[in-house]
């Protein structure tokens, strides 16, 4: 197996085009798994770390596809608290020591943490490669299970995302209270100035995606303008809707049915807390 | 590995009732223990094993020609290479060291590979060409036994009867009730690993990661063809055991590549293999009806149990006399029918793991309790109080227990604690954890309470002995201490206990601890929480025999002391086959648990509040060590109770991995408040009473009688899973 070690972008991209079959590495911390359980031998692996701009995040925001986990808790927070959320429910403290969200983009697991809050807050995946460089929206990322819209010569560069306009949650369900992979997840963004809500869920369907439904009817039932205590039976419906949003299946973490039925009880939850994020923000202002 | 001058000097001393650091903590705790997968010889090679992909089939054809072809390939061997008998076993001998015509579980090793890479023994097995006949497995404990025998005697492993005083008896107040416990394994740490080196007279030494040297040796000398004496054994750097490490796993495996080679030969398992290469806890389905009177006196207690051995016998039969003989928990009941069987099925082996036997019943028997005291309307602890076994009283296997019983005091001292503190604002405690998934919403909380019983040491007629050197000599001008044995070290802190010993019975300081190997007799098994009752026996009784020729000096000049003896503890009777009847066992152990739990009862996720408990352990010798044996012992009854299963299907493993098998982590154990009661025991060592698996039993009851406390369900079976909280 070759080890490919650019010290470039530039050089990874040329690797990349004259290598399509490297997997590139940066934390490590799927890939490493894979190859220490035999799942995987690539012919060569391309260390994407020595490569400062992966690291660096900038405001706007653009956050480099290398940026650790642990960064994006401790620098980020306040401006993609969404994905601060997301990125805290990973793994343990080593991990998120090593763990990238350009990894959790490039493994595109269902179960990866961080998709639903990419979803739902509208982030575009930035790709590269030498023919150039391409947007992607994390709605046209994910294909299959474990597939995503790379081409072989393209490598993930950054996460384009606004810093939040509204509330953000996100919420995951496992069998034990942390270090634990996503029997299910789901996560919301409000944005009051557009009238508009993202909403999506993770680990309940063959890729994460949006619940579409859910985000229409809850658009039209909460009036920004004004916001007024919710009402159960919008939590209620909202709830069903990004439940009938999931197709899982049955297997060793759960059940689809408790999926489904853990979606609906994270949907009213999230939107709950939301919602009164806004409502104490509009006290505040007032 | 660096240690800091201070380390190096910090005073490990103390006698026995003081808690000295051990030696290998800070190494543990920093990444720098040497495990027994840290092995590394000059010139060795590494081995690998092809396991079977099916629970249950006939072997039609084994070809090696392109795995032999594989470059870096030494030796790929079969069944037809094993010199000795292929077939091995702890209380039976019945499972082959590599398969021969069948396989009777997902996992089963059927061929070795001995390269000068991993990977390239990785790439040659994967060369070896097994044309297999698949067969339909049999996977139903409840019906194994007359289904299609897969052992030359039938899949009925052992039958043990009880029966005591009137069988027929009626009372006022029945309950009943089917238990079901899933298959929980040991999840230790550190994987299976070994090194294998040859010397140049056809003998081996093998370096390892067990629980019991010589038994190991006894069955490794015995598939090899070779005389026990040409089988040398020395502890490696155990991480964890739990009786995982009971049974043989590539003991054989590597001295057989490393004899047929000429080469050392070093096998480590990863995590996935690691889950075929060990047996797990005995799932079981257990029946049970008690009947009692208004009061709440027990009447009788009826019960027929099933534990499931999976493909080979392994310790089941001893488990199954566990699960009988303490199957009415540590009460007092005149009236005791039990059935329990053991049997052989097509899903994975099962065996010795903490508790052995005991945890199984407990979940039931004290299940059984809650529901009397619900039937009854006393509470939980008031039912067991009227209940509790003294010393003095009647097991149902007609034997007296003739030491501390403290079951009332230890409920009353888990039930006097203060509670604690409402449902917290803090989502890392509060169900679901740092996953965000409550701020307090569906949140309902639970209270309670279980204790457990456990008998200590080996039991029905064995031969339970350890041995011990003790060797004393000047050493810059002061009398030091050497103490040898071959009881392992698995992490629970023997090293410390027995320098503890030494300094008190010899009043010497310096005392070192040789490294644990076959070169002493035998040590018995790191099991049934007897190590510090036996190993501390003979210890004791070895200074005993130097201290006669110290006579009290403090100079010995160039003389050198050395005494080896052996230690035995009382002798214990077999059971009667049709009544179950006999002093069976050594000694009793108890302990009781309250749980406090949080539910989120919208989202079936829990989160455990508190778990205090109170165990007798008639003399804390090392009070930190007792108390780190509690709270281990507790979480690992707390996996139990909401997420410890091995998940099997047709007898496939379903979750072999650390993603998917989930033991507790530090959010999800909570810091216990621990009362620890020394009641000597005249017949013990210093008093003792093994500490270790008690906690196991008791602390999963608690935690689901609380998760019951707070949602109203009956939850009949462990672990508790999302779906049986929320009906999805």
């Amino acid at each position: 197996m070759d080890f490919l070690r650019p010290e470039t972008l530039a050089e990874a991209l040329e690797l990349k085009a004259s290598r399509p079959d490297a997997v590139p590495i940066a934390g490590g911390t799927d890939v490493m798994v894979e190859l220490n359980y035999d799942h995987r031998r690539p012919a060569a692996l391309l260390d994407l770390t020595r490569i400062a701009e992966l690291r660096e995040w900038t405001p706007g925001l653009r956050v480099g596809a290398g940026v650790p986990y642990v960064r994006i808790i401790d620098e980020l927070g306040a401006e993609l608290p969404g994905l601060a959320m997301a990125s805290r429910t990973v793994g343990s403290p080593q991990i998120r020591n090593r763990g990238t969200v350009g990894g959790n983009l490039g493994a595109a697991s269902p179960a990866g943490d961080t998709h639903p809050v990419l979803l739902a807050s509208g982030a575009v995946i930035e790709v590269a490669s030498v023919r150039g460089t391409r947007m992607i929206p994390a709605a046209d990322f994910y294909l299959g299970v474990k597939r995503n819209a790379l081409e072989p010569d393209e490598l993930i560069v950054a996460v384009h995302l606004a810093p939040a306009k509204g509330p953000q949650q996100f919420s995951k369900v496992g069998t034990r209270n942390a270090m634990v992979i996503a029997v299910c997840s789901f996560a919301i963004s409000l944005f009051p100035e557009e009238n508009r809500v993202g909403a999506a869920v993770g680990s309940a369907a063959p890729t994460p995606r949006r619940a579409h439904q859910a985000e229409e009817f809850l658009a039209s039932a909460l009036d920004f303008s004004a916001p007024k205590p919710l009402l159960d039976s919008v939590k209620r419906e909202f709830g069903e809707l990004v439940s009938q949003a999931a197709s899982p299946i049955d297997d060793v973490r759960g059940s689809a049915a408790y999926r489904k039925h853990a979606l609906a009880v994270m949907a009213r939850r999230t939107l709950g807390w939301a919602w009164q994020e806004l409502l104490d923000g509009e006290q505040q202002c007032a | 590995m660096t240690l800091t001058p201070a380390e190096l000097t910090s005073a490990v001393s103390g006698g026995i009732g003081t808690s000295p650091q051990r030696p290998d903590g800070n190494l543990k705790v920093r990444g720098e223990f040497a495990y027994a997968s840290d092995l590394w010889h000059e010139d060795m090679i590494w081995g690998a094993t092809l396991r079977s992909p099916h629970p249950y089939a006939k072997i039609v054809s084994i070809d090696l020609t392109e795995a032999l072809k594989v470059p870096g390939v030494y030796a790929v061997l079969t069944h037809s290479d094993v010199p000795g008998r292929n077939l091995y076993g702890l209380e039976h001998k019945d499972q082959p060291v590599l398969a021969v015509d069948v396989v009777r579980y997902q996992g089963e090793p059927i061929a070795l590979v001995g390269a000068d890479h991993p990977e390239t023994a990785l790439r040659a097995m994967k060369k070896i060409a097994v044309v297999y006949d698949v067969l339909e497995p049999v996977v139903d404990m409840e019906t194994a036994v007359d289904d299609t025998p897969l052992h030359p005697g039938g899949n009925l492993v052992r039958h043990v009867p009880i029966r005591r005083g009137s069988q027929d008896v009626e009372a006022e107040v029945v309950v009943t009730g089917r238990y079901e416990v899933g298959m929980q394994d040991q999840a230790f740490l550190g994987p299976e690993s070994g090194l294998a080196v040859p010397a140049t007279d056809g003998s081996v030494d093998l370096y390892i990661a067990t629980q019991w040297l010589h038994v190991d040796r006894d069955q490794i000398a015995a598939a090899l063809g070779l005389p026990q004496d040409q089988v040398r054994l020395t502890l490696s750097g155990v991480g964890g055991a739990f009786g995982g490490r009971e049974d043989l796993s590539m003991q054989v495996h590597a001295c057989l590549l490393a004899l047929y080679t000429g080469k050392p030969v070093k096998m480590v398992y990863n995590r996935e293999e690691s889950f075929y290469g060990h047996v797990h806890r005995h799932p079981a389905v257990l029946y049970y009806e008690h009947g009692a009177d208004h009061t709440g006196k027990l009447v009788y207690v009826r019960t027929r149990m099933y534990l499931d051995g999976g493909a080979y016998a392994s310790s089941t039969p001893a488990v199954v006399a566990n699960a009988a003989t303490l199957g009415v928990g540590p009460y007092e009941v005149d009236n005791v029918t039990i059935d329990a069987y053991g049997v052989y099925t097509n899903n994975p082996p099962c065996g010795a793991m903490r508790g052995f036997g005991a945890v199984q019943a407990g979940f039931a028997y004290e299940t059984q309790m809650d529901k009397l005291a619900e039937a009854l309307g006393m509470s939980p602890v008031d039912v067991r109080v009227r209940n509790a076994m003294t010393e003095g009283s009647v097991m149902p296997t007609g034997q007296v227990v003739d030491s501390a019983a403290p079951v009332a005091q230890l409920l009353k001292l888990v039930q006097d604690k203060p509670l604690p503190a409402g449902t917290s604002s803090d989502i890392r405690e509060l169900p679901g954890g740092v996953s965000n998934t409550t701020h307090g919403e569906g949140v309902v909380r639970g209270v309670g309470y279980a204790v457990g019983i456990k008998n200590i040491c080996f039991s029905e007629g064995y031969d339970d002995y350890s041995t011990a050197r003790v060797r004393v000599s000047m050493v810059q001008g002061e009398l030091a201490a050497a103490v040898h044995t071959a009881a392992c070290e698995v992490g629970q802190g023997l090293v410390t206990i027995m320098q503890q010993i030494v300094r008190t019975e010899l009043g010497i300081e310096r005392v070192t601890v040789l490294p644990m190997d076959t070169t002493i007799g035998n040590g018995g098994s790191t099991s049934a929480s007897r190590q510090t009752y036996v190993t501390g026996g003979a210890v004791k009784a070895a200074c005993a025999l130097v201290r006669d020729k110290l006579a009290g000096r403090t100079d010995i000049g160039s003389e050198v002391i050395d005494e080896t003896t052996e230690w035995r503890h009382r002798a214990t009777e077999s059971l009667d086959p049709v009544t179950g009847q006999g002093n069976a066992h050594v000694q009793y152990g108890f302990a009781a648990h309250r749980a406090v739990v949080d539910v989120d009862v919208d989202l079936g996720l829990v989160r455990v509040v508190s778990l205090d408990c109170a165990q007798d352990v008639g003399k804390a010798l090392n009070p930190q060590a007792v108390v780190g044996q509690i709270q281990g012992g507790s979480a690992q009854g707390l996996g139990l109770a909401v997420m410890e299963e091995i998940q099997t299907s047709g007898g496939k493993v379903r979750n072999p991995s650390f993603t998917d098998y989930l033991i507790p982590t530090v959010l999800d154990m909570p810091p216990m408040s621990i009362d620890v009661l020394e009641l000597a025991d005249p017949h013990a060592p210093y008093g003792i009473r093994g500490v270790g698996e008690p906690p196991t039993i008791s602390s999963t009851p608690a935690i689901v009688a609380a998760i019951r406390a707070a949602t109203g369900l009956a939850l009949t079976r462990v672990p508790v899973r999302p779906e049986h909280l929320t009906g999805t």
